[in-house]
C-alpha cells in the first residue's frame, strides 16, 4: 500500500482551525438537539402513561411517525419538503432570510427524531414505578399534574439515566447526518481536508480520537450525574 | 410548490425506485447476515475466560459503538481500496463498513441473550460429558437465539434504515435514487413525501410482526 503519511498536516493552518470548528459544529447541534429531545421527549413520554386514550394514542403515533423513517429521510424532509408545504411568507423566510438554516434545520431534525426515544425511555422509566407511589401521592392530596411533576418524573429520570445516557451519546453519533445538509461538522470537516490534501486517513483518525474523546467524556459525566441520583437499593430498571 | 401534487412523478420513476430498493434489501440482508455470524463470533470472545479475547472483544464493541456509522462508511470507502490496491466499488467498500459496524451492536444482543440463560443449564451440559463447544452448540445458543429473535429483527429494521446512509458515498440505494429522481424533475416534494411514506410503512409493518412473533415464540 503506497502513502504518504503527513501527521503535519494536522497541524497546519488551516486545516488545524478546521477540525476545532468541526468539533464545535458537532457539540453545538449535539447539544441543542438534546435540549429539544429531553424537553420534548419528557411530555410524549408523559402521554404514554396517562390514563386518557387519545393522549395515547397521540403519543404513541408520534413515537411511531419518528421512529420509524430513516434519520436521513428526516433531514430531507426538514431541509426540503417542509419549506415548500408552509404558507408562503413563512416558507420564504425559512429558506432565505433565517439565520444558520442548516444548522437549525438540522437541530430540529435531530431534537424530534431524538425526542421520540427519549419518550419510550421516559415512559418505561414512569411505568417501572410501583403503582404504590402514584396512590400514595394522590393520596396526600396531589392533584395528578402535581403527581407527575413531583413523583413519577422526578423517579423517572432516576431510574432511565443508563438508556439516557446511550440517547445522549446518539445524538452525538447522529449530528454527523448533519453534513448532508450542509452543516460543517466533524465528519465533514475530516471530508473536506481529505478532498484538499488527500491526506485522508490522518484527517479521518483525527475524527475518530475526537468522538471517542466525547464518548468518554460524556459516559464521565453521566457517571457523576448517576453515582449522585441513582435512587438507594434500586437497580437500573432501564433498557440499555 | 411547482403547483399540485403530481402522481405521475411517482408512477414515471417507480422502476428505478424500485432498482433502488432491491440495492437497499440487498444490502440489508448481507449486512444483517455478515453482522449476525461476525457478532455471534465477538459475543462468544467476550464471554471466553482467556483474558485478551474478552478484552479484544469488549474493546471492539466499544470503539464501534462510540463512532457515528457515516465516518466508518467514509473510512472504508476511503480505506479498502487503499489496502487492496485497486477500486472494488463502492457496495462491498460499505458492506464491509456495515458489518464491522452492526457487529459491534449484534455482539452485545447475542451477548444479553446468551447470558440470559441460566448457568444451571450449562452445568447441566458439562454434567452429561458435553464439552464446552458442545454446550454451545447444542443447549446455550438455540436458546439463545430463540429469546432473542425479536431483538435482532428489531436491529435489522434498524439496518434498514440506517442503509440509506449510502448516500454519502452516493450508492443508488432507495433513498439516492429518490434524491436524484427528485432533483433531476424538480419535484422534490411528491418523491420525498412518497419515500418517507414508503419506508415508514415497511417499517411499522416489520415491527408489528417482529412484536407477534415475541408473543408466539418467547420461552
Amino acid at each position: 500500500m503506497s502513502y504518504n503519511w503527513n501527521w503535519g498536516v494536522l497541524l497546519q493552518d488551516p486545516y488545524f482551525g478546521w477540525v476545532w470548528s468541526g468539533l464545535g459544529w458537532t457539540c453545538a447541534v449535539a447539544v441543542a438537539a438534546w435540549v429539544i429531545a429531553f424537553a420534548l421527549g419528557s411530555v410524549i413520554g408523559v402521554l404514554r402513561t396517562l390514563p386518557n386514550p387519545t393522549a395515547r394514542a397521540i403519543g404513541a403515533g408520534y413515537v411511531e411517525l419518528f421512529r420509524n423513517i430513516p434519520l436521513l429521510m428526516q433531514m430531507f424532509l426538514w431541509y426540503f419538503v417542509v419549506p415548500e408545504l408552509l404558507p408562503r411568507d413563512v416558507g420564504f423566510y425559512v429558506k432565505k432570510q433565517m439565520p444558520l438554516p442548516e444548522y437549525w434545520t438540522a437541530v430540529v431534525c435531530l431534537g424530534l427524531y431524538t425526542s421520540a426515544r427519549v419518550a419510550e425511555q421516559v415512559r418505561s422509566g414512569i411505568n417501572a414505578i410501583r403503582q404504590g407511589q402514584r396512590y400514595a401521592a394522590l393520596a396526600l392530596g396531589l392533584t395528578p399534574v402535581q403527581v407527575y411533576r413531583y413523583v413519577l418524573v422526578p423517579v423517572s429520570y432516576r431510574i432511565i439515566i443508563p438508556p439516557l445516557t446511550s440517547e445522549f451519546l446518539g445524538v452525538f453519533k447522529n449530528s454527523s447526518l448533519a453534513l448532508t445538509i450542509g452543516v460543517l461538522e466533524l465528519t465533514a470537516q475530516a471530508r473536506q481536508i481529505e478532498e484538499y490534501t488527500f491526506q485522508g486517513f490522518e484527517a479521518f483518525t483525527a475524527a475518530t480520537v475526537l468522538y471517542c474523546v466525547i464518548t468518554a467524556i460524556v459516559m464521565g459525566l453521566m457517571q457523576v450525574v448517576e453515582s449522585n441520583s441513582r435512587i438507594p437499593g434500586m437497580i437500573s430498571l432501564g433498557a440499555k | 410548490m411547482y403547483g399540485a401534487f403530481d402522481y405521475q412523478v411517482i408512477v414515471r420513476a417507480a422502476p428505478l425506485l424500485w432498482q433502488g430498493m432491491e440495492l437497499t434489501l440487498l444490502l440489508t440482508f448481507l449486512a444483517v447476515l455478515g453482522g449476525i455470524v461476525f457478532g455471534t463470533l465477538l459475543a462468544l470472545m467476550r464471554l471466553s475466560k482467556y483474558r485478551p479475547l474478552s478484552f479484544f472483544a469488549g474493546s471492539y464493541v466499544n470503539f464501534f459503538r462510540s463512532l457515528p456509522l457515516i465516518l466508518v462508511i467514509f473510512w472504508f470507502y476511503l480505506l479498502v481500496p487503499k489496502l487492496l490496491g485497486r477500486p472494488i466499488g463502492g457496495f462491498y467498500s460499505v458492506l464491509i463498513a456495515f458489518v464491522l459496524f452492526e457487529a459491534a451492536y449484534y455482539c452485545e444482543i447475542i451477548r444479553a441473550g446468551i447470558q440470559s440463560i441460566t448457568r444451571g443449564q450449562i452445568y447441566a451440559g458439562m454434567a452429561i460429558g458435553l464439552t464446552y463447544g458442545q454446550t454451545m452448540r447444542y443447549i446455550v445458543l438455540p436458546q439463545a437465539f430463540r429469546n432473542m429473535v425479536p431483538v435482532l429483527l428489531t436491529q435489522a429494521i434498524i439496518l434498514f434504515q440506517d442503509t440509506s446512509l449510502v448516500y454519502v458515498v452516493g450508492l443508488k440505494d432507495f433513498l439516492t435514487t429518490t434524491e436524484i429522481i427528485a432533483t433531476r424533475d424538480h419535484r422534490v416534494v411528491e418523491l420525498f413525501l412518497f419515500a418517507a411514506a414508503v419506508y415508514l410503512v415497511l417499517c411499522v409493518v416489520g415491527s408489528t410482526v417482529v412484536r407477534k412473533l415475541q408473543r408466539k415464540y418467547a420461552l
